[in-house]
């Protein structure tokens, strides 16, 4: 077994394909992450971050490339079994803790819903009694599985989601957006648990956040978006120390922090893409600027990166 | 400096089927000509419905105005009929709402919606309003305004939409700007265009503003001063270097310790227990006593006052009271302290040598 639980290899996601009306929300994007690790990813919305999460779980089917899992191609034509398997292995949880839980089913269905999917449990008890656990594991109790989801706080219904992932055992979980739609004290509740989760049990994570500083705070690497393409990639601490695109530089700084004294001074860059000046035969690619610290940039840039580079 | 706005232990309930919901239980400030005013707390602490409650725009039949008074240029808000209200409303005092996407009517064209409190309030012919309306457009940063005018909400982007809410809201030179979280619905980028649009407006209008938010790193760049709520109450208010750097409520340093700050590694992130009080059956003491570490006998028993801290800061706990224990804040308030002047922590930077 390799170290890479997922490997994304050159994966393009077109809508509307070969129309005039053609959306290239993902745009050859190629990156990997390692078993037990934190990958976040960020950019503006509508830079492609969700559709490359949906993508990843095979929400939508990719126009061309791969993503690997375990070695195996997740968009492969497979069979009943080895599908079933590999939706039980990656879970999702969705940005929107209103939208994403069915209003007509109890809590106990909706966290049972893959369980029953999967025949994990056998008879009633068994599976009450999982639901519980997995109440009590992400910090609710018995009594709420009984309630409908208009009963719960934004926090709680984000636990819901979370129960309702964990449920099946799953590797690999894709948060997307988990926190953004809840209030700062109950965020910090919310990322404090999936960490826990995180070391408990071994999962990998990839987390879509629009939210810099939660994503450094939660992340080993982070892949950072625009437009479509990846634009630089390096680990969490590197990557806020020393960004290096012009895009990741602009995002960096637009970033206020609760730190007045600071604020007054912030100088925010712009990022114009039309700056990079690149010529008609340079070719712009993915390179490896320092150690695990890969940025999209022209051969020159890169000359330029290393130099500056400390 | 004048105050533009007082606000005078206004409470608030909504009568609902559940029962009386107690949303604004005693809140006090004022506001000053030509300062921004942030005011932070998590959803349900009562921050909306203090800012509504100045607009009048609760519905009236469900909301009731119990007590206090809400002094506009002398004039008290709560008392004045519907008529009189509708000539200050979006004349005097405008907001921006939060969802650039709902606060726009779709079947309008943009130039229409900001026309219309020009027409409404300001004895102007279509053609001079409309010429104001272009103005306020590339105020804005609208580009090709004359051609833009024509077009309707959906053909914008979600920053665009917000500049035309606040070109609305800018409309009539209002003299208070409420802004309840115009940039929570913004990327980070678009944000901190929005925030130095409005930082621009106020120097070139004077305009006093509102400054809803429960982001603290928002208010820590557009604030002059910041009032916390809590469970319906002003739980601590004070300038925006006071609340930042000696904050004394332990509430406001639950919030500042939640953040995550960009330099401090790996460490568990401080999250403040439990959820906000149910406002049905609000405690009896200290909203925030519950969820709080150094919540004391007193806390459960008796709402705390207002403890002087200094002349602009003051902070609702009995921590502050002569008799109340002196307690060690979190050690990442105490690193905040440090760089205060007055603050018990305060360390002198002797330059170079840390």
């Amino acid at each position: 077994m390799s170290d890479n639980l997922i490997e994304v290899r050159n994966l393009k996601q077109y809508f509307n394909a070969g129309k005039s009306t053609e959306v290239r929300a993902i745009d050859d994007i190629s990156f990997t992450i390692k078993r037990g690790e934190t990958f976040g990813l960020v950019g503006e919305s509508g830079c492609g971050k969700s559709t490359t999460g949906r993508t990843m779980i095979r929400l939508y089917d990719a126009t061309a490339g791969q993503v690997l899992y375990n070695g195996v191609d997740v968009h492969a034509p497979k069979t009943k079994k080895e599908n079933h398997e590999l939706n039980r292995k990656m879970q999702m949880i969705f940005q929107d803790p209103y939208a994403s839980l069915n209003p007509r089913m109890k809590v106990l269905d909706i966290i049972a819903e893959g369980l029953d999917i999967h025949g994990l449990v056998k008879g009633k008890t068994d599976r009450k009694q999982r639901v519980i656990d997995l109440l009590e594991i992400v910090g609710l109790n018995r009594e709420h599985a009984e309630r409908y989801p208009h009963e719960f706080s934004g926090g709680q219904r984000q636990r819901i989601g979370i129960a309702r992932a964990l449920a099946v055992e799953p590797e690999f979980i894709i948060a997307d957006e988990p926190i953004s739609a809840l209030d700062v004290s109950i965020q910090a509740q919310v990322v404090n648990l999936l960490k826990e989760l995180q070391e408990e049990k071994g999962l990998t994570y990839l987390f879509i956040a629009h939210d810099l500083s939660m994503v450094k705070y939660i992340s080993d690497r982070i892949g950072v978006m625009y437009f479509g393409k990846l634009v630089e990639v390096a680990p969490a601490d590197e990557l806020y120390r020393n960004p290096m695109h012009a895009y990741t530089k602009s995002l960096l700084s637009a970033i206020p922090l609760p730190d007045p004294i600071y604020e007054r001074s912030r100088v925010r860059h712009p990022y114009n893409p039309k700056d990079h000046k690149y010529g008609p035969d340079e070719k712009v690619e993915f390179r490896e600027v320092a150690p695990e610290h890969f940025v999209l940039c022209s051969e020159k840039e890169l000359a330029e990166m290393q130099a500056t580079y400390v | 400096m004048t105050n533009i706005l007082e606000v005078k232990d206004l409470e608030l309930s909504f009568h609902t089927f559940a029962g009386e919901v107690k949303a604004i239980r005693g809140v006090n400030f004022d506001l000053q000509k030509g300062e921004t005013l942030a005011i932070v707390g998590e959803s349900g602490s009562g921050k909306s419905v203090t800012t509504k409650s100045i607009m009048r725009l609760l519905p009236e039949s469900s909301a009731e105005y119990k007590n206090g008074e809400i002094l506009f240029e002398g004039r008290d808000l709560t008392k004045i009929s519907e008529k009189d209200m509708q000539k200050i409303r979006g004349k005097d005092i405008s907001m921006i709402f939060q969802d650039p996407m709902t606060s726009l009517n779709p079947t309008m064209t943009i130039g229409r919606q900001i026309m219309e409190p020009i027409l409404k309030h300001q004895k102007l012919n279509k053609s001079a309003a409309r010429k104001k309306t272009i103005e306020l457009l590339n105020l804005v940063g609208i580009p090709n305004a004359e051609n833009r005018y024509k077009m309707y909400p959906h053909q914008f982007s979600g920053g665009q939409r917000q500049r035309i809410v606040i070109a609305i809201a800018l409309a009539c030179n209002p003299k208070v700007l409420i802004a309840d979280e115009p940039t929570t619905a913004l990327d980070v980028t678009i944000q901190a265009q929005i925030l130095e649009l409005m930082k621009d407006i106020q120097k070139k209008t004077d305009t006093s503003i509102i400054f809803i938010t429960h982001d603290l790193g928002v208010v820590a760049n557009v604030a002059d001063r910041v009032a916390v709520m809590y469970g319906g109450r002003i739980v601590e208010i004070g300038t925006v270097d006071e609340i930042f750097y000696n904050p004394q409520h332990p509430y406001t340093w639950g919030l500042l310790s939640s953040m995550p700050s960009m330099d401090l590694e790996d460490q568990k992130l401080y999250a403040i227990p439990g959820t906000p009080p149910d406002l049905l059956n609000p405690p009896k003491g200290d909203a925030f006593a519950l969820r709080s570490e150094y919540a004391m006998k007193i806390d459960m028993e008796r709402q705390p006052p207002f403890f002087k801290v200094s002349d602009t800061h003051y902070a609702a706990t009995w921590l502050l009271h002569s008799q109340a224990p002196q307690v060690e804040p979190p050690a990442l308030i105490i690193e905040r302290m440090k760089t205060f002047k007055g603050s018990r922590y305060y360390v002198e930077q002797t330059g170079g040598t840390v």
